[in-house]
């Protein structure tokens, strides 16, 4: 149960349940797309960007509990970030459900620390990845959608 | 050769039925059940994906590879003949357990999914023109979709969908309507992998030769649940997998009619398959050869030929009652599950039950149960058009076999419950 309660916490079900900034975002100036083909998982985000400023971003989508609450949890930290920051935190909260080589120290993370069981199930670290993929591609201009396979 | 000092099933139960011979008794011999997964006892319910294997399956693998291991079709010395004769009659095995009229209508491939391919590639490529119609069903594999999806684009055919309802059966008046000249061969599956639906093939195969079409049948989800008799089904060709039948992997067989392997051009060039070889030109070998290119998965057929001999012992008939009460058993306390729709409802149903909890993805169903020791598979099931069918994303799946018992639904059920208690 305690592996569970890791993965499933209070924070991640609430964002499932009841997904902040879960919207069409009015005058988004750049938006992409993204796909976990073998869940199913998909997600739309958007961003308004102020020069290298994150001046608004929101999502929609639709997949587990994991993907939903990390793209949900993810539009609330992002907002007012500049290009640079959200790229650093895109990195260390990579390191940290992947269980990668540089350590990361979860507190680091402030509330994205929730997603840390997440690295004990491999098979589930694409569902918190894919939002932040989506975001970074998004944030690159780049065309088209953004696949985890 | 048993080194066991209890009889083994089948050694001296013959004649008594799988639910006399006892689910704890045949449990004993498939190790991979006795395992703990994150602590607690394996509960297997992914026998759609794959089997787990008996002792004497692994056993014969052991003996081959520590005893016997040697080419086949070649060797003058001993050990190849004893691989050859090993081989041969792993395929003499198999033609009975399907009823096949000749061995050499029993080609060795790497699954179902390269027997199709065969078929495909060999078959599909010589009878097909552009205009012509291949017909398949909404609720094929992937493998039983793709390849004639690539034969037709490289023909100029057509791919063409019997549909179904709701319930995950066939319209057979749709289907009727749908054989027309055009239409070359029909390739359905027997049982769904993804709903569990027991196809009326008979029925299929009958209206099809009355219009004087092929028919091949994807048989990887039925031959671990029922007997199966091919030339009583009258099937032109018949494809299933050894792993899905508590066989090695990597080992499968495709059945054909001998008059129609006769007429197919060989589907790989390599060794075995050859008669005669010169640079200016090859004469192919006889049937089954003409197919096995290169030196075949010997070990897999011997594992093969134990799987179909301890199946055998334990009755595919009794297999069949015993899996159609586990079902129904399955079927009624998932069904008092609250919040859970079971996909595939067909009045005909073989060891499948699909399903989605409301509000909960398939996913989160999947993890939830892996930690409570519970193995189902989570996902589309490799079967994307069935569930674009239904509308969803995914469906968790529990998949049966003859040595799951009513134990394990209950801890099925028992995970749901607590599914539900974290989601809540």
């Amino acid at each position: 149960m305690s592996d569970l309660r890791e993965l499933y916490q209070q924070v991640i079900l609430d964002h499932y349940k009841r997904p902040r900034n879960f919207k069409k975002l009015d005058g988004a100036t750049r938006q992409a797309e993204g796909n976990n083909p073998l869940c199913g998982d998909q997600i739309t985000v958007y961003l308004h960007m102020d020069g290298d400023l994150i001046r608004d971003i929101s999502f929609e989508g639709a997949g587990c509990a994991i993907s939903q609450s990390a793209a949900s949890l993810m539009t609330t930290v992002l907002k007012g970030k500049t290009k640079a920051e959200a790229g650093a935190l895109f990195e260390k909260f990579h390191e940290m459900v992947t269980g990668g080589e540089n350590a990361v120290d979860p507190m680091e993370l402030g509330k994205l620390a929730v997603f840390c069981g997440v690295k004990e199930f491999p098979v589930r670290v694409k569902c918190a990845s894919l939002p932040w993929h989506t975001m970074r591609a998004a944030l690159e201009g780049q065309n088209g959608s953004v696949s985890t396979e | 050769m048993s080194t066991h000092a209890r009889p083994r099933i089948g050694e001296q139960h013959c004649q008594e039925c799988l639910v006399s011979i006892g689910p704890e008794r045949i449990r004993e011999e498939f190790p991979t059940l006795w395992t703990k997964v994150h602590g607690k006892p394996l509960v297997y319910l992914d026998n759609a994906a794959t089997t787990q294997k008996p002792r004497s399956v692994i056993e014969a693998l052991t003996r081959y590879y520590t005893e016997e291991n040697s080419n086949v079709h070649r060797g003058v010395h001993l050990l190849s003949q004893v691989a050859t004769q090993a081989y041969e009659s792993g395929r003499t095995k198999v033609r009975q357990f399907v009823n096949a009229a000749h061995d050499r209508e029993i080609i060795f491939t790497r699954g179902t999914t390269e027997g199709i391919n065969l078929v495909a590639q060999t078959y599909g490529r010589r009878a097909l023109r552009a205009g012509d119609e291949v017909l398949i069903s909404a609720m094929e594999h992937h493998s039983n979709i793709v390849p004639w999806q690539m034969i037709c684009e490289e023909k100029g055919a057509a791919l063409k969908v019997i549909p179904m309802n709701d319930a995950g059966e066939l319209l057979l008046e749709e289907y009727r309507r749908l054989l027309t000249d055009r239409t070359k061969l029909v390739a359905v599956t027997h049982v769904s992998n993804a709903l569990g639906t027991v196809n009326p093939i008979q029925d299929v195969i009958a209206l099809a030769h009355g219009r004087g079409i092929p028919v091949l049948v994807d048989g990887a989800q039925a031959v671990s649940h029922m007997p199966v008799d091919v030339r009583e089904l009258d099937c032109d060709f018949y494809a299933f997998s050894g792993h899905k039948l508590f066989g090695p992997t990597g080992i499968g067989i495709l059945y054909g009619k001998a008059y129609l392997l006769e007429a197919m051009p060989p589907y790989q060039g390599g060794g075995d398959m050859i008669s005669a070889v010169t640079f200016e030109k090859t004469i192919y070998n006889t049937l089954p050869y003409k197919f096995e290119a290169g030196t075949p998965h010997i070990a897999g057929v011997i594992g093969l030929a134990a799987a179909i001999e301890y199946v055998e012992r334990v009755g595919r008939n009794q297999i069949a009652a015993y899996e159609a009460d586990l079902l129904a058993y399955g079927t009624e306390i998932l069904t008092a599950v609250p919040g859970l729709r079971l996909i595939g409802t067909a009045r005909d149903k073989a060891g499948v039950l699909s399903f989605v909890l409301d509000g909960i993805h398939a996913h989160d169903v999947g993890t939830i149960l892996d930690l409570e020791g519970v193995a189902v598979r989570a996902g589309h099931h490799c079967a994307m058009p069935v569930m674009k069918r239904f509308g969803l994303p995914a469906t968790a799946r529990a998949s049966l076999a003859f040595y799951n018992t009513r134990a394990d639904l209950d801890a099925l059920a028992k995970g749901l419950h607590k599914v539900r208690e974290v989601f809540a």
